[in-house]
């Protein structure tokens, strides 16, 4: 199953709801063009959905790392939303709890950012 | 008694889905727990990833190698690239503060986490590595000494 993101904004956040696998090729390219595109809209507050994502290489999680790094570049944040538990075990194992803010519940992600 | 099955394939990202798939397949026949299924094929998958991105360069000329071995007590999996080689020694600690926010470097870590036995020799040219998982007996007896 391919990769599909759609956006959604929500009182001043934009929600990114992903699905399929974040893989090497399409999955990652996805994602990239995804935030690359919110970035250049000036969008400082994202919200990653992964509910819905089954699966993610070592690939996808570089292109976490990277899309993390290039928002907070920008003076914005990123933050992870309803992770699987193969997913969340996956960010434990590479230690990548500790740096995603990583939240359950969508309203209460959203109050998290930064007013 | 031993089965075992091999394939050579294009450098292609197809190639390495097949890979994963066919290793979904031979870990659920090896009688493996599902959890452990997706472990191997990921393993796997992160391998033939190796393989054809980093080894071969997606070079249409080489071919990469896999192989699928089912033991009385163990899944051997064994993947070989007509690359440049590679050093074990030289891999990077993903999980050192410095590296943590890097991109990528992280496949082989993976790979160690999912796989009960990992061993990468360097075949000049090329890289070999082999992935084992044990099954049946071996490995409650695995799980016994780690606990």
């Amino acid at each position: 199953m391919s990769m599909k993101a759609t956006n959604r904004q929500v009182d001043g956040v934009s929600i990114v709801d992903m699905s399929g696998r974040i893989t090497l090729g399409e999955g990652s390219v996805v994602l990239r063009d995804t935030i690359r595109d919110l970035i250049g809209k000036g969008e400082k507050k994202i919200l990653l959905n992964l509910g819905d994502v089954t699966y993610i290489d070592s690939s996808g999680i570089g292109e976490l790392v990277s899309a993390f790094t290039a928002v907070r570049r920008e003076g914005g944040e990123l933050k992870l939303l309803k992770l699987t538990k193969k997913v969340h075990d996956l960010l434990q194992i590479t230690k990548l709890c500790t740096v995603f803010d990583i939240k359950d519940d969508e309203a209460a992600a959203i109050k998290s950012f930064t007013k | 008694m031993t089965n075992r099955v091999s394939y050579t394939l294009e450098s292609t990202l197809e190639s390495v889905n097949q890979v994963e798939q066919k290793a979904s397949e031979v870990a659920a026949r090896a009688g493996l727990a599902e959890d452990e299924q997706y472990q191997v094929a990921m393993a796997v998958r992160e391998a033939a990833v190796n393989a054809v991105l980093h080894g071969n360069a997606y070079d249409p000329r080489k071919r990469f190698m896999v192989a699928y071995e089912t033991t009385s007590d163990a899944l051997v999996i064994t993947i070989t690239d007509q690359g440049k080689g590679l050093d074990p020694g030289s891999l990077p600690d993903c999980l050192a503060p410095e590296n943590l926010m890097k991109g990528s470097g992280r496949g082989i870590f993976l790979i160690r986490a999912f796989m009960d036995e990992v061993k990468i020799r360097n075949t000049n040219p090329g890289t070999e590595i082999t992935l084992i998982k044990h099954t049946g007996r071996s490995a409650a007896k695995a799980k016994e000494e780690t606990q």
